[in-house]
């Protein structure tokens, strides 16, 4: 049983001190912004630019907190504080699974927003 | 608090998410809120207009939040800008970073509205207080020694400048005063103060002391005046022109007329702050700022409503002034030359 992509308390509280029609703009301004983020993600670890990977791994995780992506939060923060070379080592699943993480989250926001 | 709530913040991030989401915070609780996406922009917008606080990101593209908080320290028409950062960057060495760069306060994303809302109103409040502190400052100094207090912070002693002093009082003041009511006697001093103020400052000169009715200015500190001697001689003629004015429109409301007496000398002398380091005022002291006070007491005997000293008279073009020869004054060995205006 994997844990939920969406921890409820956080994305009530956000919806509840925030209102409901702003939570639906900033769930569609996430989605998308952050395939971007993990385009950036690949494309920096191509060119093995870690200052820009770490930049892009910074934000998925601020974001992904914010609506309590909890999973994703953690995976993207490993990513920031790893940094390139544990990655190279891994054949670079670790991108992998924060991208199927982010399929987790995005099916679970759009549930939400449209329930 | 209440007038600490519609301020107008500036947030600055590079993600939209938290932008968006930082920004409807701060509506919610009653702000104007504008946006910037990175440093840089967020610079140019505030020395474009003004803005009660900053909240900042730190990881941005261009220009990162500890290039802003640099560039802001540095900048004396936004160093007073109180600057919260909010960031998800991990390590207690950037917070420390970001209070040593001057920041007010750090704030860790997912940022807790209700938090946000606290830390704003309390830093907001904070600035309101050096605000009002500023104010009292500018009421109660003049508008150069203010400045200079801002730039270089307060510390007792001096620094030896070439300035000129000038004293003034009001002829016959005593009699004058028990002849009315006391608020008659506040207001006409009021209205005399502004007066001569207004023609002080027009002339560069700043206003050290006031007491009862009289004061005493000095031209050429703390800012350096290149003809402190002709600068503090026109201020005069004006003073007097003014309660010429000013006794003209006495004189048709019944009342009497007021004359005023004003001494003036020029050389070196210390320029400083005295006092305690609670209670101090900016002033000059020296031996050529008793001799402006003495010149002013002696306007009475001579008869004249202007008398200057032989280095302010060198200084002067175009303007005459009448030898009255040398005059003993009081504590002074030796008889001064003294000009009359």
């Amino acid at each position: 049983m994997t844990s939920a992509a969406i921890d409820r308390a956080t994305y009530d509280g956000l919806v509840e001190s925030t209102g409901d029609e702003f939570v639906c703009e900033l769930v569609d301004t996430f989605l998308a912004e952050a395939p971007r983020m993990l385009d950036e993600l690949r494309d920096a670890y191509a060119k093995d630019d870690a200052e820009r990977f770490r930049r892009a791994a910074h934000s998925l995780k601020s974001n992904a907190n914010t609506f309590g992506a909890l999973t994703l939060g953690r995976l993207a923060r490993e990513l920031e504080l790893g940094g390139l070379a544990p990655i190279r080592s891994a054949a670079a699943a670790p991108i992998d699974a924060a991208a199927s993480e982010y399929a987790r989250v995005s099916q679970a926001l759009e549930e939400l927003t449209r329930g | 608090m209440a007038d600490a709530r519609g301020g107008r913040l500036l947030v600055v991030d590079d993600n939209k998410v938290n932008r968006l989401l930082l920004a409807r915070n701060l509506e919610l609780a009653g702000y104007r809120v504008a946006a910037a996406e990175n440093g840089r922009v967020a610079l140019a917008m505030l020395r474009d207009e003004a803005f009660d606080l900053l909240l900042l990101d730190i990881e941005m593209p261009e220009m990162d939040g500890f290039q802003v908080l640099d560039q802001v320290r540095g900048d004396l028409a936004l160093r007073d800008v109180p600057v919260v950062v909010t960031s998800s960057l991990e390590g207690v060495d950037n917070i420390v970073r970001c209070i040593e760069l001057g920041a007010e306060d750090y704030l860790t994303k997912p940022v807790n509205p209700v938090l946000l809302r606290a830390r704003i109103g309390a830093s907001l409040e904070k600035k309101r207080l050096r605000d009002q502190q500023k104010a009292l400052v500018r009421r109660f100094a003049a508008p150069e020694v203010a400045q200079d207090l801002q730039q270089g912070g307060f510390s007792l002693g001096g620094k030896r400048v070439r300035a000129s002093v000038l004293f003034s009082d009001i002829r016959g003041f005593t009699p004058l005063a028990e002849a009315q009511p006391p608020e008659e006697t506040i207001e006409l001093l009021n209205t005399y103060y502004t007066l001569m103020f207004d023609a002080i400052a027009g002339h560069g000169g700043i206003v050290s002391q006031i007491a009862g009715d009289g004061l005493m200015a000095i031209f050429g500190a703390p800012v350096a005046l290149a003809n402190h001697g002709a600068a503090a001689v026109q201020a005069a003629l004006e003073m007097i022109e003014m309660m010429d004015l000013f006794s003209a429109e006495q004189a048709q409301a019944g009342k009497p007329p007021i004359r005023i007496g004003i001494g003036i000398s020029s050389g070196e002398m210390v320029a400083g702050y005295t006092g305690t380091n609670a209670r101090a005022t900016y002033t000059c002291i020296g031996d050529i700022v008793n001799l402006a006070a003495r010149l002013e007491a002696h306007t009475k005997e001579a008869q004249r409503s202007i008398l200057i000293d032989e280095a302010t008279r060198a200084m002067l073009d175009g303007i005459d002034a009448e030898p009255l020869g040398p005059v003993t004054v009081r504590g002074k060995t030796q008889a001064v030359e003294v000009f009359a205006l």
